[in-house]
C-alpha cells in the first residue's frame, strides 16, 4: 500500500549487507574499470577513474565502513553527486531500485557501533532483509 | 530606449579605454611637454567625450570636459607649456570624468559627483598659463588630485552589475567579481575583462588619413589635429567592425574544449597506431595537425601583451611617489611579451606589490640619493622576456638594496634559522628569506628596510600558478625581483614516468635533464651520504629522491640492488636541484591538468591529475612539494644548494671536502677526490686479520683504517654502524672509518695552509673553523702498506697492454666516475707515491 513520504533507494551490496542511497543522488552505475591508485592517500580512497574525461575520486566503501569479510571479485562503481562533484563508490554488487516509505524506517539499532553507526542514518525493514541507508555526504567526506 | 542604452554602453566602454590612453599620454607629456602627437591625442580624447556627452545630455560631464578641452587646446596650440601643476589638474579631471562615468554606469545619471573644484583647478591653469607656475598652486592642486582619487574610490562599488543585466547587447560585459574588492578604477576592470584583438589597432591607423604622420600603433587618434570629430568617429567604427568583443567566459569554455580535443586526439592517435589502415592514418594525421592549430589559435585569442598590466603602473608609481616623496622614472622593455589573460590577471597583484615595494622601500628619497652620488630621480625598470618556455618578468630598482646582514639578524630574531644555518648560507640564499611568511611583520618594515611586506603572499600566488620568484639585491645599487610564470595554464607539456606499476606525470617546466642508469650503474653509481642517496652529476652531488620510496611512505633509502635500470629525472624546484629516481621514462605528452579533490591535494605530493592517451588517469607530481618534503635540512640539501649556486659548471679551483667527526668533537677534512663512495657498514662485519682490521665489501676483503686511532684521538664510541669513506683504485679498495659524517663543503683548493703535523697535509678554514686536511695517502699506506704499489703495478700492466692510456679512470675498477672524482686525484696520488 502506498503511504505518505515514499522514497526510492538505489541499493547495492557490501558483503552480506544491503545498503542504499537516495536514487536522485545517483548519477550512474559503472562496471569496475581501471582505477589509478593514489599512494599516500587514506586507505578509504580506492583511487581515481576516468569518467568520460572527468577525473573522479573513488571511495572504497569496504574500507570506509570498516567491513570485514570477503569482497566480490568484480566490483561495481556507483557514481553519486556530493556537493556538486561526482564521487564514485566502490561496491560489491548492484541491487535494484527499491521503494521504501517512512513507516519501514528505524534509526540505527543500538547494537550498531563504531564507524558504521556514523555512516548509516537508519534501516528500512524490507521483507527478509534490512536496507541500511548510507549517509553519502559523511561517507565521502573523510 | 534599448537603442539609447546601447549607445550609452558603447560610450562607456569606449571612454574607459580612451581615458586609459589619456592617462598614459598625460604622463608622457610631463616628460616631453611639447610632443604635439600626444597633445593632439589627449585633446581629441577629451573632445570626443565632450561631444558624445553633449549628445547624450550629460551636462556636467560636458561642462567639465569642455573646460579640460580649452586647457588642452591652449597647450596644443603652443599658447602654454605643460607643467606639473597642469598635469595634476588634467589628471584630476580624468579621475573626475571616471567618477562621472562610473555613476552613469550605475544608474544612468551623473549622480552627485562634484566637479567644481576640478573645474576651478583647470581654469586656474588656463589663466596661469602665460606666467611661471606658482609653487603654492602645485601644492594645492596635488591635494585636489588626491581628493579626486579619493572620490573615485568612493564611487558605488556595485557599478559594474548593471551591464550584466542585459547580456544580450552587442557588447556583453561579464559581471565583474573584482569590483567587490573595492577597486577604485572602473576602466581598469573593463580592460581586464575584455579582450580586444590587438592587430586591428594598426589597421585603424593605416586606414583613412593617408597624410597621417607616423604615430605609435596604439593610438587610435590621428596625429593631424585638423581632422574633425566625425572622422574620428568613422575611424572608431571601423575598429569596431574589424574587432569583436568576446565574452571571456566563452573563451574559457573554448579553451577547455580545446583541451578535451587534444586529449581525444591523443587517445585516437594511440588507437590508430594499433590498426594498420593507411587511409585512417592519413585522416588522423590531418586531425592531429588541425587540433594543434585550433589549440594554438585559441591560446592566441587569450594572449594579451603584458603592457595591459604595465600601462596601469605609471599612474600607481606617480601617485605613490608623490605620497612618499620619491622621484621615480619608469623604463620598460618587452612590453609586447604576451601572456594568457588568466595569468595576466593572476600576476596583477604580485606585480603591483613589487612595484609598490620598489617605490616605497627600494628607491630612496631624492636627498639621500644625491648624497649617495646617484641621480635624484630613481629608476624603476620593468622587463619581460621569454626564457625556456616561461615568461620572465623583472621589476628592478636602483634603490638602496637589501642588506643581507639585516635579514640575517631578523631571521635570527624570529628564530626561523639558527646562527649556524645562517652562517652556512650565502648572501643570495639569505635574501630569499624575505619570501618566508612572517618576514612581513611591521617590525620588518622598519628594521629590514621594509622589504618582505607580504612577499610570502606574492610567492604563494606565483607558485599557485606554477610560477616562481627570486630576488637579487646589491646594497646601495638596487634590487631586482624576477617572476617566472608559465605561458599558459590549461595545457602543460609533461613527462610521463613509471614507478612500480604506476604512471605519473611531471611538468616539463621543472625538468632539467634525464640521466639513464643501466642496472650495474644503478647499483654502483648511486651513493649515500649519511643515509641520503646522492648521485654525482658532472662532479656535483645531486640529492636523490626515490619516487617509489616516497610514495610508499618510507623515509629510508635503499640503493637498488642489481637487475633494475633506473632513470634520474633531474628537477629544479625553486633554487634547489634534485634527482627523482624512477623506474622508467615513458613519454612526453601534452596533458590537460584536472583538479584533484582537496583531500588528495592535501597529501602534498600531487598537484593534479590528468588523463593519458590510453584513457587512464595519471597523477601529476608536485615537484615543489616533493622537494620540500624530501629534502629537509640535511647535508644533501646543502650540497644541492651549493650546486645551484655554482650552476652546472664545475669550478675547477674549488675542491669538495668531506668533513668528518673524529674523537671528541674534532673535525677532519678529507678531499672528496679521495672518496669513491660513502657507506655505512655494520660494526659486527669488521673482522681481524692479524693486527689489521678488514671488512667484506662487494665480494672483496678490504682493509679498514680507523681514523681516530690513526690520528691518535681515540674515540669512546662503540656504534653499531660505522660510517666509512671507501677509496677504490685499480680494483683495490680501502675503507676509512670515521665517527660521523658532518658535511660536504666547497673549498678553494689554493686556499690552504701547510702544516707539518703527522697525518695532515695542511689545514683549511671551513665556516670559520680550522679543520685539518687529512693526508689520505699516508693514512692508506699506514693501513695497507702494499696498496699503492699494487695499484701502480696494476696501472702499469694496463698501460703495457694498451688497454688504457696513462692513468685513465677506466683502469679503476668499480669507480663510477668519469664524472665524479676529479681525475687530478689519481695523478696526485701516484705522484705522491712515486716520490
Amino acid at each position: 500500500m502506498m503511504t505518505t513520504k515514499g522514497k526510492q533507494y538505489a541499493t547495492f551490496w557490501l558483503g552480506t549487507g544491503l545498503y542504499g542511497v537516495e536514487v536522485e543522488r545517483v548519477r550512474e552505475v559503472l562496471r569496475e574499470q581501471d582505477i589509478t591508485r593514489v599512494p599516500l592517500a587514506p586507505s578509504t580512497v580506492a583511487g581515481l577513474i576516468n569518467l568520460r574525461g572527468q577525473v573522479v575520486t573513488t571511495v572504497d566503501l569496504h574500507e570506509r565502513l570498516e567491513l570485514a569479510g570477503e569482497r566480490s571479485a568484480e566490483s561495481m562503481l556507483v557514481v553519486v553527486l556530493v556537493g556538486g562533484e561526482s564521487v564514485a563508490l566502490l561496491v560489491d554488487r548492484i541491487g535494484g531500485v527499491v521503494d521504501v516509505n517512512e513507516d519501514q524506517f528505524e534509526p540505527p539499532p543500538d547494537t550498531l557501533v563504531g564507524t558504521l553507526r556514523e555512516l548509516v542514518s537508519g534501516a528500512y525493514k524490507l521483507e527478509g532483509q534490512l536496507l541500511l541507508s548510507l549517509d553519502v555526504d559523511t561517507a565521502v567526506a573523510a | 530606449m534599448d537603442d539609447m542604452d546601447e549607445i550609452v554602453q558603447e560610450f562607456l566602454v569606449e571612454s574607459a579605454e580612451n581615458l586609459d590612453q589619456l592617462d598614459r599620454d598625460l604622463l608622457a607629456l610631463e616628460a616631453a611637454p611639447d610632443s604635439r602627437d600626444k597633445l593632439s591625442s589627449a585633446f581629441r580624447t577629451i573632445h570626443t567625450i565632450k561631444g558624445t556627452s553633449g549628445f547624450l545630455a550629460f551636462g556636467r560631464l560636458e561642462k567639465l570636459t569642455h573646460t579640460g578641452e580649452s586647457l588642452l587646446s591652449r597647450l596644443r596650440d603652443g599658447h602654454q607649456v605643460m607643467k606639473t601643476p597642469t598635469a595634476d589638474a588634467l589628471l584630476a579631471m580624468v579621475d573626475t570624468v571616471r567618477s562621472l562615468l562610473t555613476s552613469i554606469e550605475a544608474d544612468g545619471t551623473e549622480g552627485d559627483v562634484e566637479i567644481e573644484s576640478v573645474m576651478n583647478q583647470l581654469k586656474a591653469q588656463v589663466s596661469d598659463g602665460s606666467g611661471p607656475a606658482a609653487v603654492p598652486a602645485a601644492v594645492n592642486s596635488a591635494a585636489t588630485a588626491a581628493a579626486a582619487v579619493k572620490s573615485a574610490a568612493e564611487a558605488p562599488p556595485a557599478a559594474k552589475k548593471v551591464p550584466a543585466v542585459k547580456p544580450a547587447t552587442k557588447t556583453p560585459i561579464p559581471a565583474d567579481p573584482a569590483v567587490a574588492e573595492g577597486s577604485s578604477d572602473a576602466s581598469d576592470n573593463d580592460a581586464a575583462e575584455q579582450v580586444a584583438v590587438p592587430a586591428t589597432a594598426e589597421k585603424a591607423v593605416a586606414a583613412p588619413v593617408a597624410a597621417a604622420a607616423p604615430v605609435p600603433a596604439a593610438h587610435l587618434v590621428p596625429a593631424v589635429p585638423e581632422v574633425h570629430t566625425k572622422k574620428v568617429n568613422a575611424r572608431t567604427r571601423s575598429v569596431a567592425e574589424s574587432t569583436l568583443r568576446v565574452d571571456v567566459d566563452l573563451l574559457d569554455a573554448l579553451m577547455r574544449l580545446a583541451g578535451e580535443l587534444v586529449l581525444t586526439r591523443n587517445q585516437l592517435l594511440r588507437g590508430v597506431g594499433e590498426v594498420a589502415d593507411p587511409a585512417l592514418a592519413r585522416t588522423t594525421q590531418r586531425l592531429n595537425v588541425i587540433t594543434t592549430d585550433i589549440q594554438e589559435s585559441i591560446m592566441k585569442t587569450r594572449m594579451q601583451p603584458i603592457d595591459h598590466l604595465w600601462s596601469k603602473l605609471p599612474r600607481v608609481v606617480r601617485d605613490l611617489g608623490a605620497q612618499c616623496g620619491r622621484l621615480v622614472r619608469i623604463t620598460t622593455a618587452g612590453q609586447d611579451t604576451e601572456l594568457d589573460r588568466a595569468l595576466l590577471e593572476a600576476i596583477k597583484d604580485p606585480l603591483t606589490h613589487l612595484v609598490r615595494n620598489s617605490v616605497d622601500h627600494g628607491i630612496e628619497n631624492p636627498d639621500v640619493r644625491e648624497a649617495a652620488g646617484k641621480p635624484r630621480e630613481g629608476t624603476l625598470s620593468l622587463r619581460a622576456y621569454h626564457n625556456s618556455g616561461q615568461v620572465v618578468i623583472e621589476v628592478g630598482d636602483d634603490g638602496a638594496g637589501i642588506d643581507p646582514v639585516k635579514i640575517r639578524a631578523k631571521a635570527l630574531e624570529r628564530g626561523s634559522r639558527t646562527a649556524a644555518q645562517l652562517d652556512a648560507m650565502s648572501d643570495a640564499e639569505v635574501l630569499q628569506l624575505v619570501f618566508e611568511a612572517g618576514f612581513s611583520t611591521a617590525a620588518a618594515v622598519t628594521n629590514v628596510s621594509g622589504r618582505g611586506v607580504g612577499m610570502d603572499v606574492v610567492k604563494t600566488n606565483l607558485e599557485a600558478i606554477g610560477g616562481a620568484i627570486d630576488l637579487d639585491s646589491v646594497v646601495g645599487e638596487g634590487t631586482v625581483c624576477r617572476m617566472r610564470v608559465p605561458l599558459t595554464l590549461a595545457i602543460v607539456p609533461a613527462l610521463t614516468v613509471e614507478a612500480g606499476s604506476d604512471r605519473y606525470a611531471v611538468a616539463q617546466a621543472s625538468l632539467l635533464e634525464l640521466v639513464a642508469l643501466d642496472p650495474t650503474q644503478a647499483a654502483s653509481q648511486i651513493e649515500t651520504v649519511a643515509g641520503a642517496p646522492v648521485y654525482r652529476l658532472r662532479g656535483a652531488l645531486l640529492p636523490l629522491i626515490s619516487l617509489t620510496g616516497i610514495l610508499s611512505g618510507s623515509d629510508s633509502f635503499e640503493v637498488p640492488h642489481g637487475e633494475v635500470s633506473q632513470v634520474i629525472v633531474v628537477l629544479q624546484a625553486g633554487n634547489r636541484r634534485f634527482g627523482l629516481l624512477v623506474d622508467r621514462v615513458l613519454n612526453t605528452e601534452e596533458i590537460v591538468v584536472k583538479a584533484l579533490s582537496p583531500r588528495l591535494k592535501n597529501i602534498g605530493v600531487y598537484s593534479g591529475a590528468t588523463i593519458l592517451g590510453d584513457g587512464t588517469v595519471a597523477l601529476i607530481l608536485d615537484v615543489q612539494n616533493l622537494a620540500r618534503r624530501a629534502l629537509r635540512g640535511d647535508a644533501a640539501e646543502r650540497a644541492a644548494e651549493a650546486n645551484a649556486r655554482r650552476g652546472a659548471v664545475v669550478v675547477s679551483d674549488a675542491e669538495r671536502l668531506l668533513i668528518a667527526g673524529v674523537g671528541d668533537g674534532s673535525q677532519v677534512a678529507i678531499p672528496m677526490s679521495m672518496v669513491t663512495r660513502l657507506e655505512m657498514i655494520s660494526a659486527d662485519k669488521v673482522e681481524s686479520v692479524g693486527s689489521r682490521e678488514v671488512v667484506q665489501y662487494r665480494g672483496k676483503i678490504i682493509p679498514l683504517i680507523r681514523l681516530d686511532r690513526h690520528l691518535g684521538v681515540y674515540s669512546e664510541r662503540q656504534p653499531s654502524e660505522l660510517p666509512v669513506a671507501v677509496y677504490s683504485q685499480a680494483g683495490h679498495s680501502v675503507a676509512i672509518v670515521m665517527d660521523e659524517i658532518i658535511d660536504i663543503v666547497e673549498h678553494e683548493a689554493a686556499d690552504r695552509s701547510e702544516v707539518d703535523d703527522r697525518g695532515f697535509v695542511g689545514s683549511v678554514v671551513v665556516r670559520g673553523q680550522i679543520v685539518g686536511l687529512l693526508d689520505v695517502e699516508q693514512a692508506i699506506a699506514a693501513a695497507d702498506p702494499g696498496f699503492f704499489s699494487a695499484v701502480r703495478a696494476e696501472l702499469a700492466a694496463a698501460e703495457l697492454n694498451g688497454s688504457a692510456g696513462g692513468f685513465l679512470p677506466s683502469a679503476r675498477s668499480g669507480v663510477d666516475d668519469g664524472f665524479g672524482v676529479k681525475d687530478a686525484g689519481v695523478n696526485d696520488l701516484v705522484g705522491v707515491n712515486g716520490r
